[in-house]
């Protein structure tokens, strides 16, 4: 009895003070709402936005709903930590494996940029990159171009944009080939169970993702066109570039700051995962007659990517948080259209910053639950 | 390659020697020169070929160095250290030449075409960075709109709560059961009253000055001070209740620390500028920077309490029984037992969470407090300082650096000291 009474009363008291917390915010909320003359609800969202914004993937302008704001707003943050993932991982690998060369320069000069990167506060880096530095850089009519066909502006950077036609049937011929591909490796495993031949997987793969879309190239009618930035004067000193796409310069300074930054997490990471692998296993690979090739595809790899990959989906997901600093420099992120520019218009602060906290909430438990369930396959299976 | 350059080489050692040493230097020697006299001794070459002169030379020099030994200590190091293969030259020679040829053009911006005398923008004149910016804005950057003649007692408050912290240090024997007493419980309500009367003031005589004015790099230092104080006792609160075996603690502990670590703090301070307000009641006003500082305490908990939760798993489940068998109950056996023995195990974890802490604070920016980022943006934008923003953020960065690089240090020696004790 009395132990009944010790589990259940400090269980009873955390639940009332948690009730008591939420009722009285709730109850405040409610008053507080009331004296404005506020109302809690969610119909706002299929009203007009009537605001605009400077860069959007999907079509987008003033008249379109504050809910189909917030997808864009949304694909736009998305964009930033996709792009920032892709580079903040190819600078990350590059310096995490030069961390452990033999070369003393090349040692030091990834520690002391990976000590360098580290510290100096995101917010800062992206302030230096969007105010300092890509101001610096040339007017539109000044310009040189970059690659021959790109132009690096203080208005941003220009590429040439691409004109499909039948891009379906290139996209259809190119599932096609990866669905193949993945019938292959599954054909060639049992394959090499059963009768323990090896088929060249990696020259098939490479031929049907090669030749499939290009196929569709020549007998399937699809076309790609480019279409060039060109420079444009608009007044005696006014000149923009038209044509192509432009990537604003938030979006550059954003990248840029947060691939540097998160970089030198990723290359912690790896280095740490690299160096978790004893100097036993690939001798006893090599002893087993494994070449180096296969030493490292089929024993160093796959157990240094079990250490690596956990911490640094760790670090992807913190570089998509820190993504919403684009509200710093205006860039229309998720953070920045509706937490501020849609909050301010409509007034529903406890519905636009729940919705906003609750979309990165689920993000970031998607990818959780995600790296879970690769843990729990990855994990060692001791008998 | 390899193959193709041994055969040039000669079979003399020490031909091979002065071949390789004189090529190398020749190479550096080519772009010192074109770098700092702007002499291009190699400029009579054809186009491309005098851009890639040196590299090629100096390629040439390290692979005619690269023996297996030479009995000369220092060219062993070199060929060890930065010669071992093709590749590796090649690589060294690249950074080798990188870092001399940024090296002038960093050095004049910086300090020899620098200006830092006057007060006016007039006197920055020439083509390097303008510090005269920074000494003017100087004092704005650290103590924010706080009036000039009151930068007193933000300086002796920092002081006499720096020198309190030491106190535990000077603690005699017996009174050092006391000393976790002090530092979780006496030392942040001291603190903060000596914060609260010296740097807000409003009794004692002293001026009130409204939170407002506060600002600049000293505003970081009170925000993370405050928030590290406040979430480490919540932290530890909650990696208790994460293994509590309560379900109904653990879930509620698990939901809060889960869900502050999944949203963006520049989230949680639009929460607390917009939306905190509005749950609290009508008449009952809250300073914005309290309310800021509640925000990052509650945010930065869940981190901390994840560390805590560290430490209490690397203990021994031996411990667990030991003060059980004694008879202990559960408060009785965490607070003698196993805290202290865990919290000195995350010692380097908190150290790490507090410098993540410092790094986020510059964020309060966003939600108009005028920390140092927001000193730097006003300062931008002021008519008679326009166009100075590279020389504001690369201080700031430097300021940042400095006191991030020497916590991150002081932390990674905290867990070489732990790590031996155990």
């Amino acid at each position: 009895m009395n132990n009944k009474i010790k589990r259940f009363l400090p269980q009873l008291l955390t639940i009332l003070f948690v009730v008591f917390v939420f009722g009285f915010f709730t109850i405040n909320a409610q008053t507080n709402m009331d004296n404005r003359g506020i109302d809690f609800g969610f119909g706002f969202l299929s009203q007009e936005a009537s605001f605009d914004m400077q860069f959007t993937l999907l079509d987008y302008d003033g008249q379109d709903s504050y809910l189909w704001a917030y997808v864009v707003a949304l694909l736009n943050t998305l964009l930033v930590s996709f792009l920032g993932i892709i580079f903040c991982t190819i600078l990350g690998v590059i310096i995490g494996i030069a961390r452990l060369s033999q070369n003393f320069l090349i040692k030091n000069s990834a520690a002391w940029y990976v000590e360098f990167f580290r510290n100096i506060p995101l917010l800062l880096q992206i302030f230096f990159w969007y105010y300092a530095a890509l101001r610096a850089l040339p007017l539109p009519e000044n310009a040189q171009p970059w690659f021959g066909v790109t132009y690096m502006t203080i208005k941003g950077y220009y590429i040439p944009s691409m004109i499909w036609e039948n891009l379906n049937v290139f996209m259809s011929c190119l599932i096609a080939a990866i669905v193949a591909i993945v019938f292959i490796r599954i054909y060639a495993k049992k394959v090499q169970e059963n009768e323990g031949k090896q088929l060249p997987v990696f020259y098939i793969s490479l031929a049907l993702i090669t030749v499939l879309p290009l196929l569709s190239f020549l007998i399937g009618g699809v076309t790609l066109d480019f279409e060039m930035p060109v420079l444009k004067q608009l007044a005696q000193t006014s000149f923009i570039f038209e044509g192509g796409v432009a990537l604003p310069p938030e979006l550059i300074a954003l990248v840029l700051a947060l691939s540097l930054y998160t970089s030198t997490f990723v290359a912690e990471c790896v280095r740490a995962g690299i160096q978790g692998i004893s100097k036993g296993q690939k001798e006893a690979a090599a002893s087993v007659g494994l070449t180096p090739n296969q030493i490292l595809k089929l024993v160093v790899m796959p157990q240094a990517l079990r250490i690596i990959i956990p911490p640094t989906t760790n670090q992807y997901l913190n570089l998509t948080k820190n993504s919403s600093l684009a509200a710093a420099i205006a860039y229309p992120d998720l953070v920045l259209v509706f937490a501020g520019t849609a909050l301010m218009q409509t007034g529903k602060a406890i519905e636009i910053v729940g919705i906003t906290m609750l979309t990165y909430l689920s993000i970031s438990l998607a990818i959780a639950a995600l790296m879970n369930w690769y843990n729990k396959r990855i994990e060692i299976k001791e008998k | 390659m390899n193959f193709s350059l041994n055969r040039i080489k000669s079979q003399n050692q020490m031909t091979n020697i002065y071949i390789g040493s004189a090529l190398l230097i020749l190479s550096i020697l080519d772009v010192f020169l074109n770098s700092f006299f702007r002499i291009n001794i190699s400029g009579s070459l054809p186009g491309n070929l005098s851009i890639f002169f040196p590299l090629i030379l100096g390629f040439l020099g390290l692979s005619y160095l690269r023996t297996e030994y030479s009995g000369y200590k220092f060219l062993d190091s070199l060929n060890k250290n930065i010669n071992t293969t093709n590749f590796n030259a090649f690589l060294t020679l690249f950074i080798t030449f990188a870092i001399l040829k940024a090296f002038p053009p960093a050095l004049s911006w910086m300090v020899l075409d620098a200006n830092i005398s006057g007060d006016t923008k007039e006197a920055c004149t020439g083509t390097g960075a303008c510090w005269t910016y920074i000494k003017v804005w100087f004092k704005r950057f650290m103590y924010g709109m706080y009036p000039n003649e009151l930068h007193w007692r933000i300086n002796s408050a920092f002081l006499l709560v720096i020198g309190l912290g030491f106190v535990g240090y000077f603690f005699k024997e017996n009174l050092k059961k006391y000393l976790a007493l002090y530092y979780v419980v006496i030392y942040p309500i001291i603190a903060f009253l000596i914060i609260y009367y010296l740097i807000s003031g409003g009794s004692f005589g002293l001026v009130w000055v409204e939170t407002g004015a506060w600002g600049g790099l000293s505003l970081t230092f009170i925000v993370s001070f405050f928030c590290l104080i406040f979430c480490f006792p919540l932290g530890m609160i909650l990696a208790l209740g994460r293994r509590s075996n309560l379900p109904a603690v653990r879930y509620i502990s698990v939901g809060y620390i889960e869900f502050w670590r999944g949203v963006p703090l520049i989230t949680v301070l639009f929460m607390s500028s917009v939306m905190f307000p509005m749950f609290l009641p009508q008449d009952f006003f809250m300073d914005k920077l309290v309310r800021v500082i509640i925000a990052i305490t509650l945010f930065e908990a869940a981190y901390c309490a994840e560390v805590i939760r560290g430490g209490l798993q690397a203990l021994p489940r031996g411990q667990y029984d030991a003060a059980k068998s004694l008879g202990m109950g559960y408060w009785k056996m965490h607070i003698f037992v196993i805290l202290p023995q865990a919290l000195k195990l995350v010692i380097p974890g908190i150290a790490n969470t507090f410098l993540a802490l410092v790094k986020d604070t510059p964020l309060i920016f966003v939600v108009g407090l005028a920390e140092i980022a927001g000193m730097l943006a006003l300062a931008k934008t002021n008519p008679k300082w326009l166009g100075f923003a590279m020389e504001g953020y690369i201080f700031a960065a430097i300021i940042f650096w400095i006191i991030c690089y020497a916590m991150s240090k002081y932390s990674y020696n905290l867990e070489d000291k732990y790590k031996t004790e155990r």
